[in-house]
This record gives structure tokens, C-alpha cells and sequence, in this order.
């Protein structure tokens, strides 16, 4: 099975100090993979080379192969806001655009150039309701998305992202500002999401990791210690320092 | 001394100072609004100045003063919301940005008299505008410049770097996450330092001296062709603001009634400054709730 997202090679560079020191990653189609570690290893890093939101830093050298359908993300052709739009992201922090629930959904549509208001409608709806928010949000759908709980905007979040309709979803430690209730619906969601996305999403919740990914990999230091099933690596991991963090012994 | 000693002492001492700038503003105020207000009248609002007799009123300053106003914003708020938008979106860092925000800085601290004559050479006499509202308004927009762009570009920048991340990473252009995004959300700040810069530009007179003229001709207002010279709405009319009236009539004036003019003329001026003001507070206030929430 060749993977939708095929990573090479990855070296990335802040000026002249190296963070990323070179591994390759595949994620497969329809499945969640994780990406953990301890602070600083990289795992946010290597998540925002994939749809190249590292561009906005200064500094920042980037090599290595990153092939999604087999496509060069990295090639000077490549229409960035098509990619991103295929490749969406969500963040570590809520951050619904300051309109209202509907327009923060529907602003990417109108922006494509969608003018058909029953057919925005009716994506603006399906997305809410992917995103497991409609109910909470349906009868006060032209109130400010701000108005709303962190975890009801990081979900209003997830539906902006849907509604776009990319391939992969990335998300940044989505849960880390959350509380528990909030966090356990959002992880429903992705796994129901997973039959039409592919998502890679970055954890410090172990339990979290364990309970809804296919895959996970452990980076270190920017080195990649181990990928394999999830259920594998928290099993019977292969390599004494993936156990050591698993355990808590560091990180 | 015991720290509760010196706390209070501190305390005191705070009080006392803050109780020196209201009261220095509280007494010019006062000064002024008492001397003033009595004079200000419906017929003193409604009719036109007089240079000898008594009983002038300050119509058409008024007017002119809220026109070059007008004018003025028209200049200066363009040139100012692309260049905040280049400071605050695009510039990159380096020597030649930092050389942009000095020279901004540099306007902003001339001392308007100098612009003035300035804009006197250049404009009124080397490009034969003339005396008129046009050549005030560009002058005004000398000192507007510095003051929009830094407000525009700082209401910018207080919008959260999330946002801008939000908009990339959906696939809008640069262009659309900032004109679709983080405009809006700077919009009330934006208002309230067109507001604030409005009340300064309104109280403005050394510039105006030698740019938009001393004298107030007969002007007709039901004259609405803007290229004849008795139109109100001609921008090429030498026009005397409300400020530089104040200036001519405690200076030259010769009327029996002069010292009332001019404390009317000030209490009125005051007035406005203070409504921008509040206004400025108002409409920031009203927009942020309506853009932040909806209840």
C-alpha cells in the first residue's frame, strides 16, 4: 500500500541549527496517525512542513522529499492555496475567524468563488454536523463564533476545515486547550471522520494517541525512534527509548 | 520607614499629581466653556462673520472647518490604509522598513507652522493652487499621514497571528486573509483613530494661516456646481476654518465684539473636540461588541 503522503529524507533548518535531521514518514489514506514526544522534538515543526505553513517564518531551509498523490509539494508549480486547501490544518488554539458561526464556514466557499447560497447552506450544515457541533450550534448559527466554549469553536474550527472538502486534515495538538468533555467529543469525531479524511494530528496525550490512531511515531530530539501500528508501539514497542517515554521515565 | 508608611506615601503622592492634570484640565476647560457658551447662539452659529460691526457669527467657518475635514480625510486615509497594510503585513524586516517608520516618525513631529509654509512655497504659490481648501487639505494630510498610517498599521498588528495562520492554512491568498480577514477585525480600531486624528486635524490652525487661507468670501449654498468659485462645495476657494478665525479675530479683529467671537468660536471648537472624542469611544466600543459577538 503506497501512502497518500510520502515523506523523504526530511531535513529542516532554523538558520544554521539543524531540527529536523533527516527521516522518511508515509501516511496511508483513511487512517489517523499520530505524531508524539517530548517538547521540542520536532512533531509541530514537521506537521507544518506538510502543507507548508513553515513558509511564513523567516529562516527556515527545508529538504528533503515530500510527495502527496505523488505530487512534489515543495515544487515552485505547485499552487499553494490548492495545496492547503487539500491539505487543511487545525490549530493548538481555537481561532474561529471573529463573524459569525455561519460566515467562519462558509468564508472559504464564498472565497473559491462559490456563489450558490442553497448549496453553501447545505455544506455549511453537513460541516457542522461532521464536525459534531450542529446541534450546539444550530439555532444560534448567526451568532459570533466567539460567543461560543473552546471546544464548541475548535469544533466550529474542524468544520471550517471540512468544508473545504481537503484530503488530509493536520492538526496541532487539537485538544491540548481543552477540557476533558470537549476533548472526548473532538476525538469522536475524528474518528468518524477517518472514513473520508486522512488525519495526521500531533499529541501529548498519550491515552489519546492509543485510544483513535492507526499509526504513531515517535520522534526524539528530531530524529524519528520508531513508527509503526499504534498498537504495536504501545504494546510491545521495539525500541527501548519509545518504552522508556511510553512509561514516563522521560519527556 | 515601615513599607506601609511608604506605600501610603506613594499613594499620596500619585493622587496628588494626577489631581494636578485634571485639574489643569478641568480649569482650561472650564475657563473656556464658561466664557464661551453664553455667547453661542442659533444666530451665532447661522450667520456669517462681520468685520466691523458686532454680531458676526461663524457659518461659514464652521462649514469650511468640517469640509477640509472632509477633503482631508478623502487624501489621507487611502495613502494611509496601504502603506499600515505594507507596514504591518509585508514589510520585511530590514533597514530599508526601518528607514520608513523614522521618516513616519519624523512627520509626525514637525512642527506644523514649518509644514505650512512649506505647503505655502510648493503648492499655493509654485503650483499656483492659490489660497484654497485643496492646499489646506494637503497640507492637513501632511500630519494626518503619520498619525493613520501608525494607527492603521498597530490595529493591524494587534490581530491575532492565529488569524492570520487560520486564513493561509484554509487556502486564501495573502491578499484575501488580510482584506477578508484581518481588516475586519482591525476595522474598530481603525475608526477610532480616524475619529482621533479628525479631532486634531479640526483644531488645526498655524498650517492653515498660509495653505487654506484667512478669508471667508460670500459663499452661496444652494450652489452646488463645484467649479464655480461662490459654490460652497469648490475646493479651489480660499476658506478660513473655525481655529484660524479664532487666531484672525484675536489678532486683527476690529469688530466692537471681538473677544466674545473668539470664546465662542473656542467653546464651539472645544465642544466638537470633545463629541469627536466620545464619539471615537462610542463607535470603537459599538463595533468591537459587533464584531466579537452577537447577543
Amino acid at each position: 500500500m503506497t501512502g497518500i503522503l510520502q515523506t523523504k529524507n526530511v531535513h529542516l533548518y532554523y538558520g544554521k541549527n539543524e531540527a529536523l535531521h533527516g527521516f522518511d514518514l508515509n501516511f496511508n489514506e483513511n487512517e489517523i496517525t499520530t505524531l508524539i514526544g517530548p517538547s521540542g522534538c520536532g512533531k509541530s515543526t514537521f506537521l507544518r512542513c506538510l502543507n507548508r505553513m513553515n513558509d511564513l517564518r523567516p529562516n527556515v531551509t527545508i529538504n528533503g522529499s515530500f510527495k502527496f498523490e505523488g505530487k512534489d509539494i515543495y515544487s515552485p508549480s505547485i499552487d499553494l492555496t490548492e495545496l492547503r486547501k487539500t491539505i487543511g490544518m487545525v490549530f493548538q488554539q481555537p481561532n474561529p475567524f471573529p463573524f459569525s458561526v455561519y460566515d467562519n464556514v462558509a468564508y472559504g466557499l464564498k472565497l473559491a468563488g462559490m456563489k450558490n447560497k442553497h448549496k453553501i447552506d447545505k455544506i455549511v450544515e453537513e460541516s457542522l454536523k461532521e464536525a459534531a457541533v450542529w446541534d450546539e450550534v444550530k439555532d444560534s448559527i448567526n451568532k459570533s463564533a466567539l460567543s461560543f466554549s473552546g471546544g464548541q469553536q475548535q469544533r466550529i474550527c474542524i468544520a471550517r476545515v471540512l468544508a473545504v472538502k481537503p484530503k488530509i486534515i493536520l492538526m496541532d495538538e487539537p485538544t491540548s486547550a481543552l477540557d476533558p468533555i470537549s476533548s472526548s467529543k473532538i476525538e469522536d469525531t475524528l474518528v468518524r471522520l477517518k472514513k473520508d479524511f486522512t488525519i495526521i494530528m500531533v499529541t501529548h496525550n498519550m491515552q489519546q494517541a492509543s485510544r483513535i490512531s492507526d499509526k504513531t511515531a515517535f520522534l526524539l530530539n528530531g530524529d524519528l525512534i520508531e513508527y509503526d501500528s499504534t498498537q504495536k508501539m504501545f504494546v510491545n514497542p521495539s525500541n527501548k527509548k519509545t518504552s522508556d517515554y511510553l512509561n514516563g521515565e522521560f519527556g | 520607614m515601615n513599607p506601609k508608611t511608604t506605600n501610603k506615601i506613594a499613594i499620596g503622592l500619585i493622587y496628588t499629581f494626577v489631581a494636578i492634570v485634571v485639574a489643569i484640565l478641568v480649569s482650561l476647560i472650564g475657563y473656556i466653556l464658561v466664557t464661551g457658551v453664553p455667547h453661542i447662539s442659533w444666530h451665532f452659529l447661522t450667520s456669517k462673520s462681520q468685520s466691523f460691526l458686532s454680531g458676526g457669527g461663524i457659518r461659514d467657518q464652521l462649514f469650511n472647518s468640517v469640509y477640509l475635514l472632509f477633503l482631508t480625510l478623502c487624501l489621507s486615509f487611502p495613502i494611509a490604509l496601504g502603506s499600515g497594510i505594507y507596514l504591518a503585513e509585508y514589510a520585511p524586516k530590514n533597514w530599508i522598513t526601518e528607514v520608513i517608520r523614522t521618516t513616519i516618525e519624523v512627520l509626525s513631529s514637525l512642527p506644523s507652522v514649518v509644514v505650512g509654509l512649506f505647503c505655502y512655497l510648493l503648492f499655493v504659490v509654485q503650483m499656483h493652487i492659490g489660497f484654497s481648501i485643496l492646499s489646506g487639505a494637503i497640507a492637513l494630510t501632511f500630519f494626518n499621514l503619520p498619525l493613520l498610517t501608525r494607527n492603521i498599521e498597530n490595529s493591524l498588528k494587534s490581530v491575532s497571528h492565529l488569524q492570520r495562520e487560520a486564513g493561509l492554512s484554509l487556502g486564501l491568498s495573502q491578499w484575501k486573509t488580510i482584506t477578508g480577514i484581518i481588516l475586519p477585525a482591525a476595522v474598530p480600531g481603525i475608526i477610532t483613530g480616524i475619529i482621533l486624528s479628525a479631532g486634531r486635524v479640526f483644531g488645526e490652525a498655524a498650517a492653515l494661516i498660509y495653505t487654506a487661507g484667512q478669508s471667508a468670501p460670500i459663499i452661496d449654498y444652494t450652489n452646488w456646481n463645484v467649479f464655480s468659485s461662490s459654490s460652497f462645495l469648490n475646493p479651489m476657494r480660499p476658506a478660513e476654518t473655525l481655529a484660524v478665525h479664532i487666531w484672525k479675530v484675536n489678532s486683527e479683529g476690529i469688530t466692537p465684539d471681538a473677544n466674545l467671537v473668539s470664546s465662542g468660536s473656542s467653546a464651539v471648537l472645544i465642544i466638537l473636540i470633545l463629541l469627536f472624542n466620545l464619539l471615537a469611544h462610542w463607535i470603537g466600543n459599538l463595533l468591537y461588541k459587533k464584531m466579537t459577538s452577537n447577543f
